[in-house]
């Protein structure tokens, strides 16, 4: 997994809630066996004006052009805001996967669907919760900049917008550390092999019916 | 300290705890499908790990597979290469079971895990598959995780997790005649939205929930990760171990009994205390239908669709109006005249033989309406099929105008041929309405098996307790 420390990047709007998985990335491409390759089918239903589908050229397809990530302005964009309970519906970590491919590292939200917000972690990349009325406020701010660019500083939690103002966000220290690492995750537990096994163990004299 | 159930199953399954609460919990059972798991073997080979208990494993083939026409394979090279590549894993790394496409016990994971007995009360069951939530039926601690967390139990037995809040589902009093679990689910989600269970563990619990089957209190917390919860949960009692006894994974004899015994403990305590408390009335509730394109857009069928003129907050109207497009509906139009394409019954929330019995019930002696162009019934698993074919459940639907399929996931998703086409509107006994969600362009509406059965036949929505009573003074 990749470090995340701090990032300057270009802001697009989501303006919409409960944005779900199914919309982020499609069943169709689900049938993948790599982790990679994604970012074009990012939110394909509304990016394109065609159905997309394994296999096809998407540089052929025609793009959507009322749909926001298709408009000159969010080209390039890393961050990502929206409103209220991003991710939800499937555990797909195809979501973070296509959003990471397209170029995204940071999301901005009023609240994030527990299975999604997990699996970003995973992957490096850092979704920050603010509270409604800082939601509306960058979304303002953002419509009224154009080339809108936001530093997530992970290290001090806090995010700078052009204007001078600064907001303070909070990260759970674990997930911070395991990002401001890059660590894997299947490292550290393996640290704890012996407490596993000791533990696994004792279960299996307890319930030995849940060992069958 | 008086403690909750989930409390409970916390405690009983933790290695170990950081400084920060972050704690390495201990995961019993691992429910394993061909969409998510194929980077997960591959991570764990290229880090060149070894599975940690592959006797946890219990896998199947269920969201690509085709429902028709098994003898010619999976048509769709993509989904074939899917399959293979599980056949593959599980054959270089074990399981405990397998279940592969045209296996005479394959289905739907979420219902071949309790059928078999592999989903025991107590246990930690983890599957790369929201659903998972389904188990927390059987007082399991039950939650889907993604790729990455199922290499992590692969490798390490464990998952890194941070305890959720509790939340208490309290439902008291009786189901009116053709009001179901299903109902209940999208009644509990209108209340509490589908973010109003996000980092909670939702309990289910009161006299309305003790009187469920089985099948009912999957069907609940197979929803609860509609409400936001990613895990839903349900005590044990005489019903749970009913349901279990003789199931092919289930413990025998002497262990049996020593198993009973501790399943008795899985309650909360009397006194525990719960974050959030939240209180329904069975007698409350009628036949549910969704008019949108989130679980929570739901009202009752007897209702009409609501106006977004009327919701104060803007993103949440510019929500609604957002959907009703995408649906083709208009605002304060009678649900009832809603007019449908399609029909599907099926799904990890209804697919058991229980929704089959029920569906067929209303199904029986009646035909399809005119413009109903394909209405579906997929079994939940080849043992579902089989049984509801001893029943005849099949010849009933059959007779009425409905295709009799083979297993699988199917139009819920539509990863598979079953879809529908945009513009076409469904009555679904599957969980999600998402813009898209049974096929691009397609508008979904949830309801219960009665419900779908009932649309069927009128070629609309209709209150199936009237029907029925129609049908009973007929």
């Amino acid at each position: 997994m990749d470090k995340f420390v701090c990032l300057e990047g270009l802001v697009a709007p989501l303006d919409r809630a409960n944005v779900d998985t199914d919309a982020i990335i499609p069943k169709q491409f689900l049938k993948s066996i790599q982790r990679s390759g994604f970012g074009p089918n990012l939110f394909d239903e509304w990016r394109y004006l065609d159905a997309g589908e394994p296999g096809k050229e998407d540089s052929l397809r025609r793009l959507n052009p009322a749909f926001v990530l298709n408009q000159p302005r969010y080209q390039g964009a890393q961050i990502l805001l929206t409103r209220q309970n991003f991710g939800c519906g499937s555990s797909r970590e195809h979501a973070p996967w296509a959003l990471l491919d397209f170029g995204f590292r940071a999301l901005i939200g009023e609240s994030f669907a527990d299975i999604f917000f997990n699996n970003c972690f995973k992957n490096g990349i850092l979704p920050i919760v603010l509270p409604a009325a800082e939601i509306d406020a960058l979304f303002v701010l953002v419509e009224a900049t154009p080339g809108c660019r936001l530093v997530v500083d992970l290290e001090q939690q806090q995010l700078r917008c052009p204007d001078g103002r600064v907001l303070s966000f909070v990260v759970d220290s674990f997930r911070r550390e395991c990002l401001l690492n890059g660590w894997d995750d299947i490292g550290l537990t393996l640290r704890h092999a012996d407490l596993i096994r000791a533990f696994e163990d004792k279960r299996r004299i307890e319930q030995p019916w849940l060992f069958a | 300290m008086p403690q909750t159930l989930y409390e409970k199953l916390w405690q009983d399954h933790l290695v170990h705890q950081q400084a920060d609460g972050t704690a390495l919990i201990y995961i019993d059972r691992h429910l394993v499908h061909e969409v998510t798991s194929p980077q997960a073997f591959e991570g764990l080979k290229l880090a060149g790990r070894k599975p940690w208990r592959v006797s946890s494993i219990v896998a199947t083939a269920d969201h690509n597979t085709p429902t028709d026409h098994w003898d010619r394979g999976i048509e769709d090279p993509i989904s074939r290469l899917q399959v293979e590549t599980l056949d593959a894993n599980i054959r270089a790394v074990g399981a405990l079971a397998y279940f592969p496409f045209r296996d005479p016990r394959q289905g739907i994971v979420h219902v071949v895990g309790p059928e078999s007995g592999a989903t025991l009360p107590g246990m930690t069951v983890v599957c790369g598959d929201s659903h998972t939530s389904t188990h927390g039926a059987f007082a399991c601690m039950a939650h889907g995780i993604g790729t990455s967390e199922v290499e992590h139990v692969l490798a390490t037995q464990c998952l890194l997790q941070k305890q959720s809040k509790t939340m208490l589902l309290q439902v008291d009093g009786r189901l009116a005649r053709g009001v179901t679990a299903k109902d209940l689910a999208l009644a509990i989600i209108a209340r509490i939205g589908t973010a109003g269970g996000t980092g909670h563990a939702i309990e289910f619990a009161g006299s309305t929930i003790r009187g469920l089957s089985m099948e009912g209190r999957m069907t609940l917390c197979n929803m609860a990760i509609e409400a936001g919860a990613r895990l839903g949960l349900v005590a044990v009692d005489e019903v749970t171990i009913d349901y279990l006894r003789g199931r092919p994974f289930a413990p025998k004899g002497a262990q049996w009994e020593q198993a009973v015994a501790a399943w008795r403990g899985l309650h909360s305590d009397a006194d525990a205390r719960f974050d959030r408390v939240v209180e329904i009335t069975a007698e409350d509730i009628r036949p549910q239908v969704t008019w949108g394109t989130s679980p929570e857009m739901v009202v009752p069928v007897d209702a009409c669709v609501p106006d977004p003129a009327n919701e104060a907050d803007p993103v949440r109207r510019e929500g609604m109006e957002r959907a009703l497009r995408y649906m083709g509906l208009s605002p304060r139009q009678p649900i009832r005249e809603i007019r449908l394409d399609k029909i599907f019954i099926g799904s990890c929330t209804n697919s058991r033989i229980e929704d089959l019995r029920a569906a067929a019930a209303v199904v029986q002696g009646r035909k399809v309406a005119s413009n109903i162009r394909l209405a579906l019934v997929v079994p939940g698993s080849g043992l579902v099929k089989r049984q509801a074919e001893r029943e005849g459940l099949d010849e009933i639907f059959l007779a009425a105008g409905f295709e009799w399929r083979e297993p699988g996931c199917s139009m819920c998703l539509a990863m598979n041929a079953d879809r529908l086409e945009a513009g076409e509107r469904c009555a679904s006994t599957s969980n999600r309405n998402f813009e898209g969600r049974q096929g691009a362009g397609g508008r979904t509406h949830l309801v219960s098996p009665e419900m779908a059965a009932a649309a069927a036949i009128a070629g609309h929505f209709c209150d199936v307790g009237e029907l029925l009573g129609r049908k009973e003074k007929g």
